[in-house]
């Protein structure tokens, strides 16, 4: 032990690190701290340190070529010894990060933590934030498969609709006229180089203000911040009811951060890495490409926006979201700190909560994709069959083979795009069923080039006889009427 | 300068000389920047600068027109012009043709004007369905309905010799369209 204790006081005498560390780790925190709602920060950084050694690791085989990274990944997932536990640690390590970024972020706020003075402490972890968002989309080009593939031909398109500069942003993201070799590569540097150096400085930076402002104390309702004297208030508070950091509150986080380690390690083991699916061949179409978890709720949205809204909804609210974050220390810069008594933080808080999750649940069904092989692999249910006339049942095939099945279900099967229409005859009279059909409208194409006659009258027949046996098909009473008044002039009309 | 007070004890004519040598250490190292920041940024936005005008396009064979029955619309590939050497199979490129009728062609482009997600034919329906939101196009590539703002994006295409050639060589997005080229008519339409 003594070899030991002189070896140290060897390297401290040079180094001189042991007192700046222990006033560091005995630093005086506020006693309520030490709570488990404060291990989020911690837990971050320790997913942060997750994320680099497994990188590390996967760099060991992984090769960033167009032509080779896909393979790479297989060598992974199949042929070096637990390359697949690895690749699937670092996969559900970057959820684990997103989700819990967000977890410390929501916390934060809640706490009233980004009131004076620690407003650029907020605006760092922003800045965190928007960087651990773009470790998860570069993230996701390097699985360089095809929803990788297409994924950055959408981003290619989200880019090129800045007015001006688009067009030149694309070529300076792809590294060329396409999704190719050097788009890779320059993920690659990103994902590798340019934002874990910008993160390690900016979470340094973000620890660093921590320590020299002091965790942010328990907010007490009607304990007010206010500028000229909440230093000294809460210097008072760490001399009179402080405890030093370590090892009063530290345990807590240190729990946290195992049970989070073990959390990634036994989602990676018992759930495995995340693909790669296909190949990245753009010739080969039969794909749905989909983004990860993280961005499927901007995925729902771009679905869901009205085309007119879509592109000044991409280019004006996220500059506008950032902004507002940023600005957000400043406008609410003094004042309640408690959630307690910040209900409008609080409905805040649960809107985005709520939006993102029903963005993201929705994005789990894609009801707004056509089904691709409804229309030859859901056959129309037998009970819509049963007892029909010829013609309705010739109805029913041309539903399916023009492909009318790929947007509307039956008996729950199909695509979800347009409406089910196991209903439908009670819904549209057979003169707006035909109209429907003939002209399209409210997002329906109009079919009237691709339908006979003969043909749009069997498909309206069949339609005619969806309805619950309970409920009877609309009709137009106007027309009944016409049709009786006209019958005495007219005896021949049926 | 010299009027104001000085609060440490210095020797002003030294000091000022070794404030002009750091000044002038500042402006050569600006300098050095300077001159090493231009190949920098030229390397830097090499890819944006290359496409300036038809950089990236040419034309491409897609096949004999024969390959493309009247009336039909079927799936073409064509290797990018543009190649690097670790491009893999990305160079591979998709295009829906259909051959209205003789000669007269449409090639779309197989993505999705929305956002530009691979489109599928059916003939049935004589629609083009997009997987990822919902976009689709009548079979002259018309919008239909869902998202996308506008048609399908369409290559230029001439035919020498009886052979099908696209004008191509970039991946088109909404806001840089590169069939917005064909806005000057094909040689032959």
């Amino acid at each position: 032990m003594r070899v030991i204790k002189k070896i140290g006081e060897w390297f401290d005498h040079r180094l001189q690190l042991a007192a700046p560390i222990r006033e560091v780790a005995e630093h005086p925190v506020p006693r309520n701290t030490a709570s488990w709602f404060y291990v989020f920060g911690s837990a971050a950084l320790t997913v942060f340190l997750i994320q680099i050694v497994t990188g590390i690791l996967l760099a060991l085989i992984y090769v960033p070529s167009a032509g080779e990274a896909w393979s790479s990944l297989q060598a992974l997932n199949h042929q070096v010894t637990l390359g697949w536990f690895i690749r699937a640690m670092h996969g559900w390590g970057s959820n684990f990060m997103v989700a819990i970024v967000l977890i410390h972020m929501a916390q934060v706020f809640l706490f009233g933590a980004h009131k004076y003075p620690r407003e650029l402490t907020w605006i760092i972890g922003v800045f965190l934030l928007l960087m651990t968002l773009g470790m998860a989309f570069t993230g996701q080009v390097m699985r360089f498969d095809q929803d990788a593939y297409w994924g950055l031909g959408i981003g290619a398109s989200i880019a090129s609709r800045v007015p001006i500069l688009g067009p030149a942003a694309v070529k300076l993201m792809l590294g060329g006229p396409i999704i190719a070799g050097a788009t890779l590569s320059r993920f690659f540097t990103l994902h590798v180089f340019v934002i874990p150096g910008l993160l390690i400085a900016f979470v340094g930076l973000h620890l660093l203000m921590v320590i020299k402002l002091g965790i942010n104390e328990w907010p007490m309702p009607g304990r007010i911040v206010k500028r000229a004297t909440y230093e000294a208030q809460y210097h008072a508070l760490t001399k009179s009811d402080g405890a030093p950091f370590v090892p009063y509150a530290i345990w807590k986080d240190m729990f946290f951060a195992a049970f989070i380690i073990l959390a990634v390690a036994a989602c990676a083991y018992y759930l495995g890495p995340f693909g790669p699916s296909g190949q990245p061949d753009p010739t080969i179409i039969q794909t749905a490409p989909k983004p990860d978890y993280f961005f499927l709720w901007l995925y729902a949205l771009l679905s869901l926006l009205p085309p007119s809204l879509e592109t000044p909804f991409l280019l004006i609210c996220p500059p506008l979201v950032i902004i507002g974050l940023i600005l957000l220390p400043f406008l609410s810069g003094e004042g309640e700190k408690s959630w307690r008594r910040r209900p409008i933080a609080v409905i805040t808080v649960l809107m985005i909560a709520i939006t993102l999750g029903t963005f993201t649940r929705l994005a789990q069904f894609v009801p707004w994709s056509p089904h691709m092989n409804a229309w030859s692999g859901d056959p129309v249910p037998d009970r819509y069959i049963h007892g029909t006339t010829a013609l309705e049942r010739q109805g029913a095939l041309v539903f399916q083979v023009k492909q009318c099945r790929n947007c509307h279900s039956l008996g729950d099967t199909g695509g979800q795009r347009g409406p089910a229409l196991d209903s439908v005859a009670v819904r549209l009279t057979r003169d707006q069923l035909i109209r429907q059909v003939i002209q399209g409208g409210g997002n329906m194409p109009a079919y009237g080039n691709n339908l006979s006659p003969a043909e749009t009258t069997a498909l309206v027949a069949f339609l005619e006889t969806l309805h619950p046996a309970t409920q009877s098909p609309a009709r137009d009473a106007a027309r009944d009427l016409v049709l009786s008044e006209s019958e005495p002039k007219s005896a021949t009309q049926p | 300068m010299s009027t104001k007070p000085v609060i440490a004890p210095s020797t002003e004519g030294t000091l000022s000389r070794r404030g002009f040598f750091m000044k002038l250490g500042i402006l050569f190292n600006g300098l050095a920047a300077m001159v090493v920041a231009v190949p920098i940024m030229r390397f830097l936005l090499s890819s944006v600068a290359r496409g300036q005008g038809k950089g990236y396009l040419s034309w491409v064979r897609l096949g004999d027109v024969t390959n493309f029955p009247e009336g039909e619309t079927r799936m073409a590939t064509y290797r990018n012009p543009f190649v690097m050497p670790t491009d893999g199979k990305t160079v591979d490129t998709a295009c829906w043709v259909r051959r209205v009728a003789g000669d007269q062609f449409q090639v779309f482009a197989i993505n999705c004007a929305h956002l530009g997600c691979p489109v599928r034919w059916f003939p049935q329906s004589g629609l083009f369905m997009c997987p990822c939101h919902g976009g689709a196009y009548y079979r002259d590539g018309s919008r239909a309905s869902g998202p996308p703002e506008r048609g399908l994006f369409e290559y230029p295409y001439k035919i020498e010799n009886g052979v099908l050639t696209i004008n191509a060589g970039q991946l088109p997005t909404p806001g840089d369209p590169v069939a917005g080229l064909s806005a000057e008519k094909p040689p032959c339409a």
